[in-house]
């Protein structure tokens, strides 16, 4: 598992306080894991900042799942 | 009760008379002042009466990308916290519908109600990572009963009441609340230009028999930007004596 994958699924489990082994990637973060639309601005907050990584609001409309974040962190941040 | 001390506040409109009245409120609960104003001079001068550690940042709230930058300047000033957003500045441009301007209708509602927007997403930010917050817009009575020549101004105000509603339930999970403060006629800068003649016209149509002063007003920022006040949001005060009761 890469790095960036255990960093957001830590911030994951922070944030939703869920299971870490419910946190897979194929995980949906309102189906799946029992996110609301606030939790996902959240979410997308605390990757912002634990990546130093901006997500547009265009963007971030397209993470739904865990490895929606974790692609998109990889492919952007610096 | 309703100590502020170890809170930051943003104030717009801060060196006119009910945002003054309000700034001096909470800087006498113990909060940390950013005040904000569109006036460098009479805004500095109104910082330094407030003496203690308050900053001054002076921003046009007709221009949307000085009052999306405002928010951050404020937090920074403020040693990196926001705990309080008072929306209080405003602006009038009078007319009659049927004679009113498009700069008329735009300018009201670029600075009552598009500016205390993007100031309320953008304290929004880092309120919802602090798990507390407190909001507060100065809506107006006129807000709630209309006024002949206001049509701007009356939708301005009370579309702030709609949108804090809105925000107050977007938000309310984090520890956030959203409120406004209606005034009624309050002695200020806006209402000592009104004929004599019209000053005792509006008084007989108020219980309390006498304008309000910005302290009453102060007075209400104060409980509702409160910890106390945690559990009410999405309300509106009525500060009016009487004249208007809803």
């Amino acid at each position: 598992m890469s790095e960036t994958a255990d960093r957001v699924k830590k911030i994951v489990v922070e944030h939703l306080g869920v299971e870490a082994d419910k946190v897979t990637e194929d995980a949906s973060f309102i189906d799946d894991l029992g996110a609301d639309s606030l939790d996902i601005v959240e979410l997308v907050m605390a990757f912002e900042e634990e990546f130093g990584v901006e997500i547009p609001d265009d963007a971030a409309e397209k993470i739904t799942t865990v490895k929606d974040a974790i692609t998109y962190i990889d492919e952007h941040k610096g | 009760m309703f100590d502020l001390t170890g809170m930051t506040a943003l104030v717009t409109g801060a060196s006119g008379g009910i945002g003054s009245a309000i700034a001096r409120a909470l800087a006498g609960q113990g909060a940390r002042l950013a005040v904000s104003g569109s006036n460098a001079a009479k805004l500095e001068d109104f910082r330094s009466q407030l003496g203690g550690e308050h900053v001054a940042l002076t921003c046009d709230l007709s221009d949307g990308a000085a009052v999306d930058a405002l928010v951050p300047q404020a937090v920074e000033a403020l040693g990196g916290r926001i705990d309080i957003l008072v929306n209080n500045a405003g602006v009038t441009r009078d007319n009659l519908a049927m004679r009113m301007k498009d700069e008329e209708w735009d300018q009201v509602i670029r600075v009552n109600l598009e500016a205390a927007f993007r100031l309320m997403r953008a304290a929004a930010r880092p309120m919802m990572k602090a798990r507390f917050g407190r909001i507060v817009s100065i809506t107006s009575v006129v807000g709630q009963t209309g006024n002949p020549g206001q049509a701007n101004y009356a939708a301005s105000k009370a579309g702030l009441v709609g949108m804090s509603k809105a925000l107050a339930q977007e938000l309310a999970s984090r520890g956030i609340t959203v409120n406004c403060v209606a005034p009624g006629f309050i002695r200020s800068a806006m209402t000592d230009v009104l004929p004599e003649v019209q000053k005792a016209a509006l008084t007989q149509r108020i219980p309390a028999g006498d304008l309000g002063t910005g302290e009453d007003i102060g007075a209400a920022v104060a409980y509702l930007v409160s910890r106390e006040a945690g559990y009410v949001t999405g309300q509106t005060i009525h500060v009016n004596g009487g004249m208007a009761m809803v």
